[in-house]
């Protein structure tokens, strides 16, 4: 196996992609953020944000864990002005990570014109220094892998999701972290999934994160299932569970992450999305993008997205690698697609195959290699209004 | 994951005890398939993915796949017959059909 090259960041972590973040702090300096991008392409500079004008502990987490993650190499801030976000301690944190990082205030740097004008001479001037930082050679080990599946279907239990399982295994085994989430769609899993349990203490954690997502879920007064889903032959949570359950593969459980926390060691992780507490501020997960920015937020360097009706997300910072379960799906929109496990229902291929041809394409994403969704541009960005999770001691490294 | 001799070779029963079956392929309305070693004719068209009974499942009864409950059948589903959101409900979250 040719060995993957990557950027070295000061916390030890390498970066497969070495992206120049441009960061809106509130809704009102997202176009700026946008007009800042425009020049450059999409896998170069990157717009994220937080939309919210009121404070959040939650947004202030999450744009934290991301514009310091292993892939992001420098950040552009750009603050209306009068907003609530603490713009100075993000940059704080960035700046200690040893990122080149600035800040635009566009009130004070005399509107919309002049913001632009600067963001642009920043990032240009940002991403040439970036990317003169020579690489290193990176491990399998050193990899940090999430999974989601989206757009499900009855397939993506029978191929797509088991073939992402055995990726996975195969993973744990090198010794790189694995991260599997969506606890709403766990519902009906939390018994076997806690038999699972690296040790005894975890066990009902489990079962506890789960209860909690179906009285979340019920508070909401929708499950999380789709109406594709049934299209796609799917009719309850518990058998969409069973099949999403399948991407977890066979490994023990180490441990429970929350969003913005990153694994103690390599291992199978379970992220637990759904906020503790009374229901606050709607579903746990508007969307996949949604979930997706959790799991990058965990350090993930890659995201596999397994979907049967056929998804057409990436996501920015990490690229998304699609795993497509459905056969008539793969026919009809093969340039979304990056692996086709649809193959296995006609025999033509096995799960271990195609389990090892994810591996294959992931690893390959750290020697050059880009995802469909990344050569089509997908740059998706969802971040939301969430209560912040308790750092629970055992599961976060600090 | 087995190939049920006695099934359509589009049938697939995911794990052993399972009631019902999972299409790998179309099944047009009217035709006469292989099930559980009868002949038995699927009276509409079903896509992949969707599900038949291999057996008689009285009202009430575990929906099986995969070797897990994944719901109960809300009447008596005939062999052969779909299994759906008109037939089986699920014992947490209500699914609630759009269009």
């Amino acid at each position: 196996m040719t060995a993957m090259m990557a950027w070295p960041r000061q916390d030890g972590r390498k970066g497969i992609r070495n992206v120049v973040l441009v960061a809106y702090l509130v809704e009102c300096a997202h176009h700026v953020c946008k007009q800042i991008a425009r020049p450059f392409p999409d896998s170069d500079v990157q717009v994220v944000g937080f939309s919210g004008c009121f404070p959040s502990d939650y947004g202030q987490d999450m744009m934290e864990a991301l514009c310091t993650h292993p892939n992001v190499g420098a950040v552009q801030l750009v603050s209306l002005g009068c907003e609530n976000f603490k713009k100075i301690q993000l940059a704080e944190a960035i700046r200690a990570s040893g990122r080149p990082v600035d800040i635009i205030t566009i009130q004070d740097v005399g509107g919309t014109a002049a913001a632009v004008k600067a963001g642009r001479n920043w990032v240009k001037q940002a991403h040439a220094e970036i990317m003169a930082t020579p690489k290193v050679e990176m491990e399998v080990s050193e990899l940090v892998i999430g999974t989601i599946c989206g757009g499900s279907d009855a397939t993506s239990g029978i191929t797509g999701n088991p073939a992402a399982g055995v990726a996975f295994d195969m993973l744990v085994q090198e010794g790189a972290t694995c991260i599997f989430e969506e606890t709403g769609e766990l519902i009906g899993c939390e018994h076997v999934m806690a038999e699972r349990a690296a040790d005894e203490a975890l066990r009902p954690a489990i079962i506890a994160s789960v209860d909690k997502a179906a009285k979340y879920y019920a508070a909401m007064g929708y499950g999380s299932f789709s109406n594709g889903n049934a299209t796609g032959g799917l009719t309850t949570i518990e058998e969409k569970s069973l099949g999403a359950y399948a991407k977890s593969g066979q490994s023990k459980i180490s441990g429970i992450l929350r969003p913005a926390q990153t694994a103690p060691a390599g291992g199978l992780y379970l992220l637990d999305v759904v906020p503790d507490g009374a229901p606050k501020y709607g579903y746990p997960n508007i969307n996949d993008n949604a979930e997706i920015i959790e799991l990058i937020s965990c350090g993930a360097h890659a995201v596999i997205f397994v979907t049967g009706r056929g998804s057409v997300v990436g996501s920015a910072i990490s690229p998304v690698l699609k795993v497509c379960a459905n056969p008539e799906t793969y026919d009809r929109m093969p340039g979304d697609m990056d692996v086709n496990a649809g193959r296995v229902l006609d025999g033509g291929t096995t799960l271990n195959d195609v389990g090892a041809e994810i591996v294959e394409k992931l690893v390959a994403l750290g020697q050059g290699q880009k995802t469909a969704s990344e050569d089509l541009g997908h740059v998706e960005f969802v971040l939301t209004y969430k209560t912040s999770a308790p750092t629970e001691p055992g599961c976060h490294p600090n | 994951m087995t190939e049920h001799p006695k099934n359509d070779p589009r049938i697939l029963v995911l794990a052993d005890g399972d009631n019902v079956a999972v299409l790998k392929a179309t099944i047009e309305a009217g035709e006469r398939i292989n099930l559980s070693g009868q002949r038995v004719v699927v009276s509409q068209t079903l896509g992949l993915g969707h599900k038949l009974a291999v057996k008689h499942i009285p009202v009430g009864q575990d929906i099986v796949k995969y070797g897990f409950p994944i719901g109960f059948a809300e009447t008596d589903i005939p062999l052969g017959a779909h299994v759906h959101v008109h037939n089986l409900t699920s014992q947490y979250t209500q699914v609630e059909v759009m269009e």
